[in-house]
Parts: C-alpha cells; structure tokens; sequence
C-alpha cells in the first residue's frame, strides 16, 4: 500500500526566541498507509497532540517536512493549506467543536459548505446517510448546543466525513466519553474505516482501545518509542 | 460570501439580546443625527425665511446723489428678467421721505409707492393687514402701521395730509398693517405706485426690488446684475452684504450641528467595533474550528464584516424611524399657542437617506478590526486555549 501521509526529520520547537526554548519533537520520521487504522500512544507531554497538528497541517514544523498525497505541506500557503484540510483532511478533537449556534445537519454540511460548492441533492442525501450511521436521524435537525457530549461527538464524526476525506485525524475522540459511548464510538470508526476505505490516525491515552488498531505507534519524549503492526 | 453572511446571521440570532443591544446602540446615534440635522436645518430656514421672506432680495437703486430716480425703469426690468431666469418677482417703487399731519400732530413717513400684483408677491401685505383694513387700490388712498395708528389716533377712512419734496396732498387711509417689525410699522406709508408717481408730478421710480429662487445666491447675482447696470449710472444692494450677522450665525450653527452629527457617528463607530471586538473572542472556538474544516481567512474575515453590515442595516432602518419618530413628536407637541410648531423642523428624504447610508458604512468600517482579528486567529491558538 502507497504512503498517505509522511513525517520526515520533524523537529518541532516552541518559544524558538525567548530564552529557554522547548523542544517537544525530535528527527522525528513516521509514515502512515491508506486505508490503514492506526494509533498513536503516548503519556501527556509526549508531543502526541503536536505531532498530530502537524499531521493535520494545524500547526507548522520547526523543521522538516510533511508530506500528503506526494505533496509537500511546508511551502504551501495559508490558503492552500486550507483547501487541503477541507478536501482531504478530517478532524475530530476532543472537545467536539460543534458549531453551537447550527443544527447537527448544518454541522455536517459545514465542510462541504466551505468548499464553495452548491448543496446538492445528493450531498444532503448524504448528510443524512452519515447521520444514520452514526444513528441521529432522530435529532438531526436540533443546534448542537441541545444534544449530549456523545451525540456531538458522533455529529462530529459525521462532520469529519462529509467531504470523503482521504484521512481522518482524531485526537481524543472519546477523551470526555463514558465506557459504553467510547466503545460505540470505536466501532463506528472502525466500521467506517472499512466501508469508505478512510486512513484513520488516532490518538489515544487508552491502551485497550489503542490495541484494537491495526498498528500501534507510541511516541515517548518527542521520539518513536515503539512502533507494532498487527500481522 | 453566502456562506460568511448566513454564519454572521446566525452568530447574531443566537445572541439575541446582545444584538438588540448594538442596534439599539446604532439607532439612539442614527436617530440623534436625523433630529438634530432636521432641526438646524428647520430652524435655519424659519430663520432665513422670517428674516428676508417678506423684503426685497436684490434692491436696484440710483447711484447718482444728485437724481434719485430710474428714468426708464421698465426697459431695465425687461432686460433683468429677461437675462436671469433665477429672479421670481420684480417689482417697482417709489420711494420717499415726507412728513404726515393730522391736526397738530406731524410725524416723518417713508412713503412707499407699489404696483400691488408684483409688491404682495414679495410683502405679502394681505397677511399683515389689521381687521377691517383693505388695499389702496385707487389714487389718494394710503395705508399706516398699526403704531402711527395708535400715535395719531387713527381709524380707517380718517383723511390726513401729507408732504414730499414740498408736494402737498390730501390722502384717505384705507387699512392699517402689521408687519411685527417696530420700525416699519411705525414710519410707513403705502400708497400705489400711481399715488406717489402722482404726488411727485412724475412717471420714474425710485427702486427695483425682486425676490429669487436660492435666496443664498444673492450676492453674486446682484455682482453680474452690478456689471450690467453699471452703466445706468445704477447699483444694487442685496440681503447678504446686510445680514453679515446673521450669516455668521447661521454658517455657525451649521458647523456645531456637523459636529455633533460626527461624535455622534464617531461614538457610534467605537461602540459597535468593541462590542464586535468581544464578540471576536467569543466566537473564537468557532472561528478555530471553522478553520480547521478548511475555511479561508478571507471568508472568515467577511463573517464579522457581514455582521458589522447587517446590525448597520437594522441600526440605520430602527433609527430612521425612530428619528422621524421623535422629530414628529416634537413637531406635535412642542406648540406654540396659536398651534403652529415651535420650530418647524425640516424633513429633507435625501438627509435622512445619506444618515442611515453614513451608519451602514460606519458600521462595517467598525468591524473592520475584529474582522482583521478573526483573519490572524489560527486553529492552534484556539485548541491551546480550550
């Protein structure tokens, strides 16, 4: 399978002109496939979270370069960089970040929305087919701001995909989840993984649910500590 | 663009009370401006109106000391009005200095000879007439101000006699007028043209008196009439050169009213770009997130220049109507006690228009700065500070 997406020699500094500058990523390389579901481990201060807003064009390097779909991210505008995490990238944090003042249904048509193209038949048909995956057909037309933390955390899912993005970057999907919320949520990614063929990249503190993917990186010190793929 | 505006739309109707707040805030400021510029420019034109309504504009007099009459004052006229479609009236006088006796008593008069068609256009002495008073219409007959009236101890039909140049002649007073200015009703007479002409034993007259449309253009229409005339041996006087003072006055009051119609926008301005500036931060989980999902910083800046447009919008609409509001309340409530309004405001559309088109522009250039602020704002800042 071609690479995705790849890291090479990212250094990652913060505070580069006070005083006492950290370094939080270290020559770091790492290289995900398509179609594959992969984890990122690591304790808190790890540079897991930088590492993964780097992934998603978030955040820039100190150095090195980040490549996506053979093209590489770090000479590219604000404005291009943009078009790229509309078209091919998907995020889903922690903290859902819905937009509160929008309807669930609006919040998943948000990405297609800003891509500038007129709301089709077929895209809102698809909007609604996302949302019964994630099964909200029920509340689909309720402000974000009414719904339960898992709710919005499956309308963001939803969100994420509406553009068929070739990645999806998750960082703490269900950090704020109860036990069975998470492992609904676990199951739809999964689910989705397979039936859209998405690259999923997700970072977890959860070892049990990091197990269930098909590759486990875990990163220690702003350094791959170690690195398992499941045969 | 679409997209940017139905966000601000709905960034405003989820706030509701905070919105209401800034239209408000845009309508008090809109609103001030449209009553205050409707009552300068109402009260200015009482005032230009009451002061020159009722005189002579252009005045055009003999320059020579020695003969005080216009020898072919109608040639003259035709030439004037025939060369200035700005003139609304022309009017003939004849204008004289002489001394009227009843009994014992003698006081001195400004005897004043007019062809009435022409004359009331300008005076408008039907409004000025006491009760019971008529026109003089035929030769001999005279009208007095309400004072020499009651001075003389006048009534209508009383005979007086009068004396101009050493002229003598019996007169019959036919009405007395009120013209609400001391001077004139105390010193004058007037007579038709044919009476005075008759009394001085001659067919010239002694002044051209007309009225024009822009009542501030006098001055340099009664320069290009001065070139025409120069040559007559006549010279014109016009309102302006004699109302220094009130000109002064009214170029005054025009500047403080500006003045305050620009704090006015000036506060305006400051208060819907800081309360947009908070808005900003508020809506800054928002705007990171939009980003996030691809939005360019372009479109992002356009949510908060829309919502800057869109409570412009309301604010210039809600103050509009509430100016006009308040300017007719005034108009029907502050009254004098004949009824009429104690300053008669002016209600001018175009005004009113470029007010609320002035807000509309103000308001977006106030979210201007916010608008800059949510183009600088990155997803990374957002997520750190979540």
């Amino acid at each position: 399978m071609p690479n995705i997406i790849s890291l090479k020699n990212i250094n990652k500094v913060y505070g580069q002109n006070t005083a006492n500058p950290t370094q939080v990523l270290f020559d770091l390389s790492l290289s995900f496939e398509e179609s594959t579901f992969n984890s990122i481990i690591g304790q808190s201060g790890s540079g897991k979270s930088t590492l993964l807003n780097i992934l998603g064009t978030l955040d820039k390097a100190t150095s090195g370069d980040v490549i996506i779909n053979n093209k590489n991210t770090q000479q590219m505008s604000k404005n291009e960089l943009s078009s790229l995490r509309n078209e091919s990238i998907g995020f889903i944090f922690q903290f859902h970040y819905l937009l509160p003042e929008f309807t669930a249904l609006e919040n998943v048509l948000m990405p297609y929305r800003i891509s500038k193209k007129q709301i089709t038949k077929e895209v809102q048909d698809r909007a609604e087919e996302l949302l019964e995956i994630v099964g909200l057909t029920k509340v689909k037309n309720n402000l974000a701001i009414n719904m339960s933390g898992g709710q919005q955390q499956r309308v963001a899912i939803a969100r994420a995909l509406i553009n068929n993005p070739k990645i999806i970057l998750a960082d703490e999907p269900t950090g704020n989840l109860d036990s069975d919320s998470t492992e609904q949520v676990y199951e739809l990614l999964r689910e989705i993984n397979k039936r859209y063929q998405t690259t999923f990249i997700i970072i977890t503190h959860d070892r049990h649910i990091a197990e269930k993917a098909d590759r486990i990186v875990e990163i220690k010190d702003g350094r791959i500590h170690l690195d398992i793929s499941k045969a | 663009m679409r997209l940017a505006i139905q966000i601000a739309w709905r960034f405003l109707s989820s706030a509701k009370r905070q919105t209401l707040v800034i239209i408000l805030g845009i309508s008090v400021g809109v609103s001030v401006q449209v009553f205050i510029g409707s009552l300068i420019s109402g009260l200015q034109e009482s005032l230009v109106d009451s002061t020159i309504g009722s005189s002579s504009h252009i005045t055009v007099l003999s320059n020579n000391e020695d003969n005080l009459f216009i020898s072919d004052y109608q040639a003259i006229m035709d030439d004037i009005d025939s060369n200035n479609d700005q003139i609304t009236v022309l009017s003939p006088a004849v204008d004289l200095g002489g001394i009227l006796e009843k009994g014992e008593l003698k006081k001195e008069v400004f005897f004043r000879g007019f062809n009435f068609t022409e004359a009331n256009q300008i005076y408008k002495f039907d409004d000025k007439l006491t009760e019971g008073s008529s026109m003089p219409d035929a030769l001999n007959e005279i009208i007095l101000g309400k004072t020499l009236q009651t001075d003389l101890d006048l009534s209508i039909g009383d005979t007086i006699d009068i004396e101009i140049n050493g002229a003598y002649r019996t007169l019959t007073v036919v009405g007395f007028f009120d013209f609400n200015v001391a001077v004139i009703n105390k010193t004058w007479g007037i007579g038709t043209l044919e009476t005075l002409q008759d009394v001085i034993g001659s067919n010239q007259v002694t002044s051209i008196e007309m009225q024009i449309k822009e009542v501030f253009d006098a001055e340099a229409l009664a320069l290009t009439l001065d070139e025409n005339l120069s040559s007559n041996d006549l010279v014109t006087k016009n309102w302006m050169t004699e109302n220094q003072e009130l000109l002064s006055g009214l170029s005054g009051q025009s500047i403080s009213s500006l003045m305050i119609q620009v704090f006015v926008i000036i506060s305006v301005v400051l208060g819907i770009s800081s309360v947009l500036a908070i808005t900003v931060m508020q809506k800054s989980k928002q705007i990171g997130i939009l980003k996030a999902m691809g939005i360019q910083d372009r479109d992002a800046s356009l949510v908060f220049l829309s919502e800057g447009f869109i409570l412009g919008i309301f604010g210039a609409i809600g103050g509009v109507l509430l100016g006009l509001g308040l300017s007719y309340s005034f108009t029907t409530f502050a009254l004098n006690p004949d009824g009429t309004p104690v300053v008669p405001l002016n209600i001018d559309g175009g005004f009113i228009f470029l007010s609320g088109m002035i807000a509309l522009v103000a308001s977006t250039l106030a979210s201007l700065i916010p608008a800059i602020k949510s183009s600088k704002l990155t997803v990374i800042e957002v997520i750190r500070n979540a």
